[in-house]
């Protein structure tokens, strides 16, 4: 067969499937039904594991590590050999100022009341994060106006911050408002950038904020809010006779409160950081601040989103009982459609007899199941959209996230198709094996 | 009903009738533990608080410039709270229950002991077991000289002066138990660092912690005589009777901006709201839970009907026959009805299997508890059911069918 005849073939094939599937309207309906369902289901809940385990910096991600080193005493918080998950303050700066890494920052998080110059406007409490001046370049933030602080003005303690848009178009209207001056905490601070629209999903640099949907408005030097003590957010684990800090007291040196990230361009950078980390414990233990064998993690984001456990354990599971309904629809489908074929041997036996061949008959019938997998696969992906509708009203922080993307588009699809082809195909070839003659004769 | 007949028509259609077990067997499976996990959701969202959550207000406020002396700041917060008509008590307290945001402290019983005994909550607070409505059942409550400003307390344990710490808490019975199990709690003595000892002066009958996301754990609660200042993350306690909680609400939040007109209001809920909170998700996941079974119940009944109208038609002829032979319209009702029950049963059975299985991996995934055996038989009767009322309109089309038909070729 040319090319030609092939097409005909398939248009030939396309007008039987559709006169079949006219003529059991209900049933029809109901295979499309199912197959729309299960799709749907399992779209809605793969594309909020996807989004909620997507990479928060694509192409930047696999340079950024984590460090972590052990500082606690012998006895210890954790009954685990981890080390803690975040820095103390002494250990925080060592790192920074040993300045191994291609860059580095030193970071925390908190909220500092702001008082408009505007009189209409209350004060109001902003997100801040306290960061060392490499923060801006090492995680790609985009900058609309200006440009962050410098390491020497973030060193001499500057009155500098960097806002977010949503608060450039709240207090300036979206206007350029570099150099304007915004008061917060009672100290006025120079506006020296405006990042454009920047909220890595998850919230990778600190986890405890909340993991999804964050965003800060302010970001101010990490040396400022050292010296005004301002507020300070997030989680703080001290032991020993270590205090958390409360007020203006900030957390004592058995506590980790600060993140700390460091760009490696090259595994082989990476390697030789984590030696350094291990020789800094050694170091610090041989001046007796650390008790503990050299205890060093150097983990990537991904590495540390997975350690983190960063996907709710309910989308997960939300997950695996929507394929599970899924496949219930399907071998709904293929039952379904595996009575419907043999329903029709008598007229298969016919065409047998009368020389199509057992291939022509088994590409007939996969192209009829292939129909009611593109019909259902359209009312799936409709499903799909009302579902992540739904999951966006719904209150957990992730929820605004769920929207389908292109790949997830395309997955649909190729899902859809894929499953009642693999759910014809059975029923396709079972039907195939009928004798022409026997089918023939029994009517 | 002679069930010999129907197995060997079954064994003619053995792969539709094995998928429609299959189907059974799925559905079942997942229904089980659908159903459970609904069970654990409902049973986690009952927690009991052990406070008076239906009289309970809170209130967070934030002052735009940190308050020169936020001891006295505090107090006066809460003697303003106090005149409030309708207020019948005020607290201040670092946490609330259910209220995510929580201080924490390793237990030890020996300030030497290598591991800690437990992790417990620490409340820091005054005025909070009359407030909250717990119930002392034995010791005493909290006395004001008890109580260490919290900055003094934090200068004491950096330099390792325990006289600037405090020296007492309450606790709760569920940790009385844990701690010291069938002993007097009263007089003995918890360590929350090496020179942090507190006395136990009194047991409270139960107290949730902020962060109760393991129910076995939710109670190991202690009350410590710490005196927070006013700052943005402490909590102004408010009980009043329930019919007032609105007004006393407004009226609390007026005489607090009153009081200083430049400050912020960050939180304002009554408890309903922090339990609905907490357990937002809880909820979320039933109700998903509870639409997944729906659905999978209708694709199964719907698959059901699909496949026994096809049987149906294909033998007319014989049900014909079977008619013209003697065989009653009841016969013939009766025989599909048995038919879908068999079916069913075989289904159910391999579906206990696959439940006990799904659930074997849910416990190594999800730290969930053993499928109770009492949801096996939930499950059974709810696909029996199902099985019975789908095959039922496909089977009276067939006990309709006429005796002539057997007469007819073709």
């Amino acid at each position: 067969m040319n090319a030609t005849e092939q097409l005909k073939m398939f248009a030939y094939y396309l007008d039987l499937a559709l006169r079949s599937l006219r003529r059991n309207r209900a049933l029809t309906m109901l295979m499309v039904l199912a197959i729309a369902l299960g799709i749907g289901a399992s779209m809605t809940t793969l594309t909020v594991l996807h989004v909620l385990s997507g990479d928060p910096l694509p192409g930047k991600s696999a340079q950024l590590y984590y460090p972590q080193v052990d500082p606690q005493d012998i006895k210890g918080m954790y009954p685990s050999k981890e080390p803690p998950d975040q820095l103390t303050l002494i250990d925080g700066l060592n790192l920074l100022h040993a300045a191994r890494a291609d860059h580095q920052a030193l970071m925390t998080g908190g909220s500092v009341p702001l008082q408009p110059e505007q009189s209409s406007l209350d004060p109001f409490y902003v997100e801040a994060r306290y960061t060392t001046a490499d923060f801006f370049s090492m995680f790609d933030a985009p900058f609309l106006y200006g440009h962050g602080w410098t390491e020497a003005d973030g060193e001499a303690k500057a009155r500098e911050v960097v806002i977010a848009k949503s608060l450039n178009d709240k207090l300036f209207a979206g206007a350029n408002s570099v150099g304007r001056t915004l008061r917060m905490a009672g100290t006025s601070f120079r506006v020296v950038g405006v990042l454009d629209s920047w909220q890595p999903n998850p919230h990778f640099y600190d986890l405890n904020t909340g993991s999804y949907a964050y965003g800060e408005q302010v970001f101010l030097p990490l040396q400022t809010m050292l010296e005004l003590r301002l507020d300070r957010g997030g989680s703080t684990d001290c032991w020993g006779n270590g205090g958390g800090g409360v007020g203006s007291i900030l957390p004592s040196d058995d506590c980790v409160w600060l993140q700390f990230w460091v760009q490696l361009d090259s595994p082989a950078k990476a390697a030789a950081y984590k030696e350094f980390l291990a020789h800094y414990s050694q170091d610090q233990k041989a001046l007796g601040r650390f008790q503990r064998a050299p205890n060093v993690r150097l983990r990537s984001v991904m590495q540390w989103l997975d350690y983190q456990m960063v996907v709710p354990d309910d989308v997960r599971l939300q997950n695996g009982l929507a394929f599970g309904f899924l496949l219930v629809c399907l071998v709904n489908t293929v039952g379904l459609m595996l009575a419907k074929f043999m329903r029709r041997a008598a007229e298969l036996g016919v065409r047998r007899a009368l020389g199509a061949s057992r291939r022509a008959l088994f590409a007939q019938l996969l192209i009829e199941s292939g129909v009611v997998g593109l019909v259902g696969g359209i009312g799936g992906l409709l499903l799909a959209m009302f579902g992540l509708w739904l999951v966006r009203q719904r209150p957990s922080d992730y929820a605004a996230l769920a929207h389908l993307d292109l790949s997830m588009l395309f997955t649909t699809f190729v899902l859809a198709v894929c499953a009642t082809l693999l759910a014809g195909l059975l029923p396709a070839w079972r039907a195939c094996q009928i004798a022409p003659a026997l089918q023939l004769k029994s009517n | 009903m002679d069930i010999l007949p129907i197995l060997s028509t079954l064994r003619r259609h053995k792969l539709t009738s094995w998928l429609l077990v299959l189907e059974i067997a799925l559905t079942c499976a997942i229904v089980c533990n659908a159903v459970f996990l609904i069970g654990q959701r409902l049973q986690r969202m009952d927690m009991p608080s052990g406070v008076a959550e239906h009289e309970l207000l809170q209130i967070q406020v934030a002052d735009v410039t940190t308050p020169s002396n936020p001891y006295a700041r505090l107090a006066e917060d809460v003697a303003v709270l106090r005149h409030v008509p309708g207020v019948l008590s005020v607290a201040s307290s670092n946490q609330v229950p259910f209220g995510n945001s929580s201080s924490n402290g390793n237990i030890r019983l020996d300030p030497a002991q290598p591991e800690r005994t437990l992790n417990a909550t620490t409340y820091f607070g005054e005025n909070l077991v009359p407030t909250l409505g717990t119930r002392l059942v034995s010791g005493r409550d909290l006395q004001s000289d008890d109580f260490v400003d919290v900055e003094t307390a934090m200068k004491g344990l950096g330099n390792g002066d325990s006289k600037s710490l405090p020296h007492v808490t309450l606790i709760t019975r569920t940790l009385a138990e844990r701690l010291w199990p069938g002993q007097n709690p009263l007089g003995r003595i918890i360590y929350l660092t090496p020179v942090v000892g507190l006395r136990v002066v009194g047991v409270v009958d139960s107290l949730v912690r902020p962060n109760a996301y393991d129910t076995a754990k939710a109670q190991y609660t202690m009350i410590v005589p710490l005196r927070m200042g006013a700052s943005k993350d402490q909590s102004y306690l408010i009980r009043t009777r329930p019919e007032d909680r609105a007004s006393v609400l407004a009226a609390a939040l007026a005489a607090l901006k009153k009081a200083d007109p430049q400050r912020v209001v960050t939180t304002q809920r009554s408890f309903d709201e922090v339990r609905r909170r907490f357990f937002q998700d809880d909820r979320a996941m039933a109700g998903m839970l509870v639409g997944v079974i729906a659905a999978l119940l209708i694709v199964t009944a719907l698959g059901i009907v699909g496949l026994a109208s096809f049987w149906v038609a294909q033998r007319r002829r014989t049900i014909g026959v079977r008619r013209a032979l003697g065989a009653t319209r009841g016969n013939i009702l009766h025989y599909f009805q048995t038919e879908n029950f068999v079916l069913a049963t075989f289904g159910i059975a391999l579906g206990m299997v696959l439940a006990y299985g799904i659930n074997l991996f849910l416990m190594s995934h999800y730290e969930l508890p053993r499928l109770p055996g009492a949801y096996f038989p939930v499950g059974a009767v709810l696909l029996w059911l199902i099985g019975q009322v789908a095959v039922l309109g496909p089977a009276l089309r067939a006990a309709a069918v006429p005796p002539v038909v057997a007469t007819r070729s073709v």
